[in-house]
């Protein structure tokens, strides 16, 4: 197909250059074995694990099955590895590469940048999320959804967030091998406080107050709580909240403090 | 003659660029780009040309001081001057694993009007690695990766910052005629380089940048003319300096001794050339090594260098 012999001029959109942009970065992707293997079969393994410890937990006593505890924690498994640590090595590795700072002479804007080159990240993300729900679904005998909405909604937080926590923790990383390392506190803090391997429902009333506050929380909360229907309109909109305010932060620490150049 | 020949393209007034640790890169600099124009940033490395060429990409906001390109501020904004121009960075900036064609294919997403690429990286003599990965290429063959992008949009205004360093004498010559071809074409440049050849060659003018100032502007002839030329011998045996006829007679400005060699300075070229050469054929002596030659570009280069590391900062200007 020949695009680009008119003589007209044409002129690009965001969307136009957001997709080339993503399309190179989706080629990349394919050709990095070791990010392929992290984003795409880690989180597929570890909720074989949850699932084993959740057998050992009184689950029974917090009115949550096996299921309502093992898809919320795949959910955030496939937002940490395949968007977030993934993303983290992405920006840095086009920084240290110059790529970042080469793309800004040209037309895309800042926003765009990021969003293009987060896109096949957080496209990987949400289709990993989409087959761990049916596999669930279909592996641990869950009933259907009773509020999807809230299932979501907080699935569409969770990738936007987790890509613009990334960015954040990519200002902070140096180079391509420390984006190995600096992604590791949030997913442990994540994974531990998060509702991930233990629900808050089973710890104590002030951790779990304050691990409520954590990015990730509101995700699993509102993917559990979506499938459970356990949630009050209260405690839901709670969870929306902490997880804007998380996104919004994150925007303005990426808009504050994000380089575009590696340091001299 | 058009109206807009003279248009300003890109201008520039008492620009200046600090980095985070404090230093002073860019000192307050003037000078402005008329349409059509290859200007060259002329100046050793870390004069502050790459420092000046980012700030007119609009790539950071000056820490005082203008910048205009195409009428616009380049840095606050970007949505008005991109599509109209080009950039070629000092350094690559591509994804190591990419091809050639997958990252002209890339940019070419991301650029208005954007030619065919098979178009462009023919033009660069890159046709036949389409299919090698970026990693692959010589850095020769990178710096003409970056050059078709930058040429990809059709640029009003392209800015090249050092496009030939790495390159071959073959690729450098190339690289020439493709920038000289694109001036004929309308295309305003602005290139900076440390090659004194390649300013001499391509441009219509130049500033020399040093130690974050312009130390002079004007054409190449211009800059070139303000420097003394130079005439150099071997003093026959047994002559003395004292036996030449009086030198500052001749227009001789200056005169150095080294063993037997003798070099002389003057602004008077023609007229201290003959009156030696005459001397000589009246004293019946052979001047052996003899060297006559007007200021190079290169000469009046190391002059400016000394005298701004001497502090005289003033900006040695030649109104074209």
């Amino acid at each position: 197909m020949s695009t680009t012999t008119s003589t007209a001029r044409t002129t690009t959109t965001p969307v136009s250059r957001m997709t080339s942009l993503a399309r190179a970065e989706m080629t990349l992707l394919g050709r990095s074995k070791g990010t392929l293997v992290a984003a795409l079969f880690v989180p597929l393994v570890l909720p074989l694990s949850v699932r084993s410890a959740a057998e050992e937990m009184d689950l029974a006593e917090a009115g949550l099955t096996p299921g309502a505890v093992v898809l919320p924690a795949a959910v955030g498994f496939s937002l940490l590895f395949a968007v977030y640590s993934a993303l983290v090595g992405v920006f840095v590795v086009r920084r240290e590469e110059l790529v970042l700072k080469r793309l800004r002479t040209g037309e895309l804007r800042d926003a765009e940048i990021l969003g293009g080159s987060a896109l096949p990240s957080v496209l990987t993300g949400l289709v990993q999320c989409l087959v761990l729900t049916v596999a669930c679904a279909v592996l641990l005998d869950m009933s259907a959804p009773s509020a999807p909405h809230l299932a979501v909604l907080g699935l569409l937080l969770g990738l936007v967030m987790c890509a613009a926590l990334a960015a954040v923790t990519a200002a902070f990383t140096r180079t391509g091998e420390s984006a190995q390392v600096t992604p590791m506190p949030l997913m442990i803090v994540s994974m531990l406080g998060s509702g991930m391997f233990v629900p808050l429902e089973l710890l104590p009333d002030r951790v779990a107050s304050v691990c409520e506050l954590l990015p990730l929380t509101p995700v699993v909360t509102l993917v559990r709580g979506g499938w459970t229907g356990d949630l009050s309109a209260a405690e839901a909109l709670g969870a929306l909240v902490t997880a804007v305010a998380w996104t919004l932060l994150a925007v303005f620490a990426v808009r504050r403090w994000f380089r575009w150049e590696p340091r001299h | 003659m058009e109206a807009n020949e003279h248009e300003h393209v890109i201008e520039v007034t008492g620009l200046r660029r600090v980095y985070g640790g404090g230093f002073e890169a860019v000192r307050g600099i003037d000078f402005s780009v008329r349409r059509g124009e290859v200007f060259a940033l002329l100046g050793t490395n870390g004069a502050g040309k790459t420092s000046t060429v980012e700030l007119l990409e609009g790539l950071a906001a000056p820490a005082g001081g203008r910048v205009r390109v195409l009428g616009h501020d380049p840095y606050t904004d970007r949505a008005a001057v991109r599509p109209r121009t080009g950039v070629m960075l000092q350094e690559g900036g591509f994804p190591s694993e990419l091809t050639v064609a997958e990252t002209a294919r890339m940019w070419a997403g991301c650029v208005s009007g954007a030619r065919p690429e098979r178009e462009v990286l023919a033009l660069v003599g890159l046709e036949s690695k389409a299919g090698v990965r970026v990693k692959q290429l010589s850095g020769g063959q990178r710096r003409r990766l970056d050059l078709a992008l930058a040429l990809l949009g059709d640029p009003e205004v392209l800015f090249l910052d050092e496009p030939t360093t790495g390159l071959d004498a073959e690729g450098r010559r190339d690289t020439w005629e493709l920038v000289s071809a694109l001036r004929d074409g309308g295309t305003t440049v602005l290139l900076t380089t440390h090659y004194l050849e390649e300013a001499e060659n391509l441009a219509d003018r130049l500033a020399i940048m040093h130690e974050g100032r312009i130390a002079a502007t004007g054409t190449p002839a211009e800059v070139t003319a303000s420097e003394p030329s130079r005439i150099t011998f071997e003093l026959p045996e047994g002559y003395f300096v004292g036996d030449l006829p009086p030198l500052a007679e001749l227009g001789v400005s200056e005169h150095t001794v080294d063993g037997r060699t003798v070099r002389l300075r003057t602004r008077e070229l023609q007229r201290a050339a003959t009156g030696l050469l005459v001397w000589a054929r009246g004293a019946g002596v052979e001047l052996r090594r003899l060297d006559v030659r007007s200021a190079s570009l290169e000469e009046a280069f190391l002059g400016i260098a000394k005298d701004a590391s001497a502090g005289t900062t003033a900006t040695k200007e030649y109104a074209a």
